[in-house]
Parts: C-alpha cells; structure tokens; sequence
C-alpha cells in the first residue's frame, strides 16, 4: 500500500522524538520484522539529530522538514535542514583506530550501516538526506 | 522516554544501574553527570549495568566511549555489564565490543577490577 506523508518541524529534540515515532511507525506497517524496525527508526533518528544539531544547531528560526513514503517496494524517508550544508566526504572514519575513542562522529556512519541507500542533496541552504530501506530484498534476507 | 539510574557499592566497586535510553540530550546528560560525580568523589572502578538499557543512539555511545576514556585518564576502570542484542550489535558494527571490557556476570565483573 503506497503512503507518504511529512512534517516541517522546529529544530528541538521534541522533533527528534517526533520524527523517530514517525519512522517506527512506518517500518512496522511495512511488515518488516523487529531488527528492520529498529535499523530503520536508529537510522531516522540519526539523520533528524544531525538535522536539529549540526544543520540548524537548535535555531529557533529555522526548521527541519521529514517525509515519509513507502512506495510499495521501499520506504523512502527524507530529512532537510536549513543549516550550513554536509559535505560527506569530509566526515571523518569512525572505525580508523585513530577515532576509534571519540565522543562523537558515528551518526552518519550507523545511517549508512543501517539502510540499503543513503542520498546526500545539498539545499542552498541545508542539507537533504534520502534514506532508502529496500523492502522485498529485506524480506529475503537472513 | 528517559533514563533512571541507581547506584551501589560491592567489594570496592560502584555499580550503576541503568535502565531506559543513553540518547541525546537527557541519557546522555545523566550519564555523563553520574560518572563526574563518581569520580569528584574519588570512586574511580566503575561496571555500568547495561542490562535494562532498552535502546542507545550515537551520541549515548559517545558518551559510553567519553566515559570510559575519563576513568581511564584518572587511573580508574570503567567495564560494561550484561548487554542487550541490540546494544551488543551497536558496539560491534562501531568496533567498539573490543575496546569496552564486557561481562556478562554480575561477581565475575567486580572480580576483574585490578583496584590499587
């Protein structure tokens, strides 16, 4: 069944809270099972705080915008910003044994560990991040 | 949606019990506030129980690492006790599971601590 819907939202760890509930929501009328449920609303979550925190850095002027699709054959989610802009390239590897004891820097990287594509869109101003869970190859999968 | 935390001594060791989600902002917060207050009053061996810890983002591993690289600094351990799957799995993906020392028996752990 093809659904889609979104939210334009403040830059607040309520949204955050929001945007989760709203991706766990959709994974579990997609049918897919616990651990996909999880992989998909940790991955939402991830993308929404980048958004709040290191877009809009809690701004109050600006705001995050979430939809949510599932077409059917994936669920596709996207989170934009209106902050500086990410260059992905830049992020630094958080596995390399030098980052291995940072405080921070493993958002991006358990995003992209946890869904089958991860789409960077610069906005002028902002950041669009596509998030991909591809449901039939999911299904199929140990 | 928050985190409770609850705190006992055995043999020398303080345990931290904690339960809910080590997320950004509250979890993260209480976390990192438990463990300065441990260490502001000298209690520098440390076994975070994990067991009821039900969900972790980024940034609550972050916070795990911070912890742990703070008691060390200080001449202190910090070791995690009883995770669940899904914490498990986290710390495997980030090639964590081998930095933290990890167990699964409550005496056992406390038994490990090298105290000086």
């Amino acid at each position: 069944m093809v659904s889609r819907f979104s939210y334009t939202l403040d830059s607040s760890l309520d949204s955050v809270n929001k945007v989760e509930e709203a991706a766990e929501q959709l994974a579990q009328k997609s049918g897919l099972d616990e651990d996909r449920i999880f992989q998909i609303t940790m991955a939402v979550r991830e993308a929404a705080v980048n958004a709040v925190l290191h877009g809009n850095a809690y701004d109050p002027q600006k705001k995050i915008v979430a939809s949510f699709e599932n077409t059917g054959s994936s669920l596709i989610i996207r989170i934009s910003d209106q902050g500086k802009g990410l260059d992905p390239t830049t992020l630094p590897d958080p596995l390399a044994p030098e980052n291995l004891l940072n405080g921070s820097g493993r958002g991006i990287f358990l995003i992209r560990s946890f869904m089958d594509e991860v789409h960077f869109k610069l906005l002028h101003p902002g950041t669009e991040l596509t998030l991909i869970k591809h449901l039939d190859s999911n299904q199929n999968r140990a | 949606m928050s985190m409770k935390i609850s705190n006992r001594q055995v043999d020398g060791v303080t345990i931290l019990d904690l339960s809910g989600r080590i997320t950004l902002g509250e979890g993260s917060v209480q976390l990192r506030d438990a463990v300065r207050d441990l260490l502001s009053k000298g209690s520098k061996y440390i076994l975070l129980n994990l067991a009821d810890v039900n969900y972790i983002d980024s940034s609550g591993i972050g916070e795990l690492v911070s912890a742990f690289t703070t008691v060390r600094n200080q001449g202190g351990e910090l070791k995690l006790l009883k995770l669940t799957k899904k914490v498990h799995d986290l710390l495997q993906i980030t090639k964590l599971y081998t930095v933290f020392d990890i167990k699964d028996d409550e005496a056992e752990a406390i038994g490990s601590f090298t105290r000086s």
